[in-house]
């Protein structure tokens, strides 16, 4: 990559519709190169719609996406190789061994055998489980499952890293050796995250600009600082809060969510 | 070439790792064969019909591939369910490989269990007629687990749970397989029988494997290899369609 873009992520007039529901509604933003950024939002605010398509895994009704200067749905497979992700819910083969996950995403991705080979074994001593790269994926915790695929989505050099959720139900301990890894690679390798959570003193601490999202749209953009002043708050939870108000709201769940949960608490004990 | 193989080796690992399904995969068809071949054989040579283990045999194991290669299809449901799916949907990948990849390594899976079936039966007292046309029963059992597994690659693309797919699975799949002439020659039933069958293709796979192992055809083999290659274009493309308009 001779001339870098300086845009990683920019999002135009984004729109995505299901039936009569809007689900991301009109949104604009765009994300430097080598950026943290965060997307807050209440539950069906929109936030993971918007990754789904930033992603490819969801078409946009309208609007445009381009990753590291490739359109979305243009180019998708320069796209692609743009950006690794870390989703929401596992997505780690649990009857493979660690070792293989990484394999086979290297083959995915067209990575030289050869070079793979070095690239896993660092990525993997990197979080702590090259001791255990035999291991079938089932028998790891939740915590040891999110760093494979923190390791698997590292391994093709994207531009842009995706973490959707990345700490949700992970302990303390886990949560925090995430974050600094996370820190290192945006320090060392320039790299841009982007990424959602619900714990707003994690946007806080490692982010630099913060989106929320509400109902579809996006209701403010900036850094803590700019939006506690522009709410007259003291801390990014009251602004958020005075944001997008204090009413819970609910998800619609399909049966995928029910499956996956089962599954997460049977792979948390 | 990677990719295929790649993904190709994971249904292969997965499958000699799962014992419960090599278990479950020579279990079922030795019922088959043990209860129908004994069970309904001594009938079968008294109505002047000749050894009904012989006659049985080709058609337990185009059954086996029939079923192990729907399974494929529940491997999809299953990617879906626990995530592994996204993780080759977001990758740089067509994914007519990705769908073609898995369903090469579940027919790979389907076919060696067909021949599983092979091996018993031999033990059954069961001779092919000619051993050197068992290469052509072997391409004629890997044509019909391609199509089979393209097939149920197609519908576990657009079902979205596992009781779905069971149940479209059995309404599909019993159907396929009574009417197929696997148990029971197609000469001598009903018109109405006859026609239901030989809009069925997998009676031409049934066929062909009979021909090849045992030297009796109702089609002709031309036909039947004719019908089960369009069989095969045609779910091959079914099963990428379907899969291509897979949002996650």
């Amino acid at each position: 990559m001779a001339s870098k873009p300086k845009t990683a992520i920019s999002v135009t007039n984004l729109t995505k519709k299901f039936g009569d529901f809007t689900a991301v509604d009109d949104v604009s933003f765009s994300v430097p190169q080598g950026e943290l950024f965060a997307l807050l939002g209440p539950n069906g605010a929109g936030k993971s719609t918007t990754i789904k398509m930033l992603t490819t895994l969801l078409k946009p009704t309208s609007g445009e996406l381009t990753l590291a200067g490739h359109d979305v749905t243009k180019a998708k497979d320069n796209a692609r190789k743009s950006f690794g992700i870390v989703f929401q819910d596992p997505s780690v083969d649990t009857e493979m061994s660690a070792y293989e996950n990484m394999e086979l995403h290297a083959a995915l991705y067209g990575i030289k055998a050869a070079d793979a080979k070095a690239r896993i074994q660092d990525l993997m001593t990197l979080v702590e489980l090259w001791d255990r790269k035999d291991t079938l994926v089932k028998n790891f915790s939740g915590g040891m499952k999110r760093r494979l695929e923190i390791a698997r989505g590292l391994l093709h050099h994207p531009a842009i890293l995706f973490l959707d959720e990345p700490t949700l139900g992970l302990d303390t301990q886990t949560r925090n050796l995430l974050w600094d890894y996370v820190r290192k690679l945006n320090h060392d390798e320039g790299m841009t995250v982007f990424f959602t959570t619900h714990y707003l003193e994690e946007a806080e601490a490692v982010a630099k600009r913060i989106a929320i999202i509400d109902h579809g749209k996006l209701i403010a953009l900036g850094t803590t600082a700019e939006l506690t002043k522009q709410t007259g708050t003291k801390t990014l939870e009251q602004a958020y809060l005075e944001l997008t108000g204090k009413t819970v709201r609910d998800e619609k769940a399909d049966s995928h969510d029910t499956w996956r949960a089962i599954h997460r608490a049977r792979s948390m004990r | 070439m990677r990719v295929l193989y790649i993904l190709w080796l994971r249904q292969t690992k997965r499958f000699f790792r799962a014992k419960s399904r090599i278990l479950g995969a020579i279990g079922q068809p030795l019922l088959f064969l043990i209860a129908l071949g004994f069970g309904v054989g001594s009938i079968y040579s008294k109505a002047g019909q000749g050894n009904y283990i012989e006659f049985l045999v080709p058609g337990i194991m185009a059954q086996t591939v029939l079923f192990a290669a729907m399974f494929f299809g529940a491997m999809i449901m299953f990617d879906k369910q626990f995530g592994f799916l996204k993780e080759t949907l977001v990758a740089p990948v067509s994914r007519f490989k990705i769908m073609f990849g898995g369903a090469l390594g579940g027919a790979t899976n389907a076919t060696l269990q067909g021949l599983l079936v092979l091996f018993i039966s031999l033990f059954l007292g069961f001779r092919p007629h000619n051993w050197a046309l068992v290469p052509l029963a072997v391409i004629i059992l890997g044509l019909l687990a391609i199509a089979i597994a393209s097939f149920s690659s197609g519908i576990g693309s657009f079902v979205q749970d596992m009781q779905g797919f069971q149940a479209i699975n059995q309404f599909l799949v019993f159907p396929l397989y009574f009417l197929s002439g696997a148990l029971y020659p197609l000469q001598h039933v009903p018109t109405w029988l006859r026609i239901v069958s030989e809009c069925n293709p997998m009676s031409y796979a049934v066929d062909a494997m009979r021909d090849v192992l045992i030297g009796q055809s109702h089609f002709g083999l031309f036909k039947d290899l004719t019908v089960l290659c369009v069989s095969v274009v045609v779910l091959v493309i079914f099963g990428a369609y379907r899969f291509r308009h897979i949002e996650a």
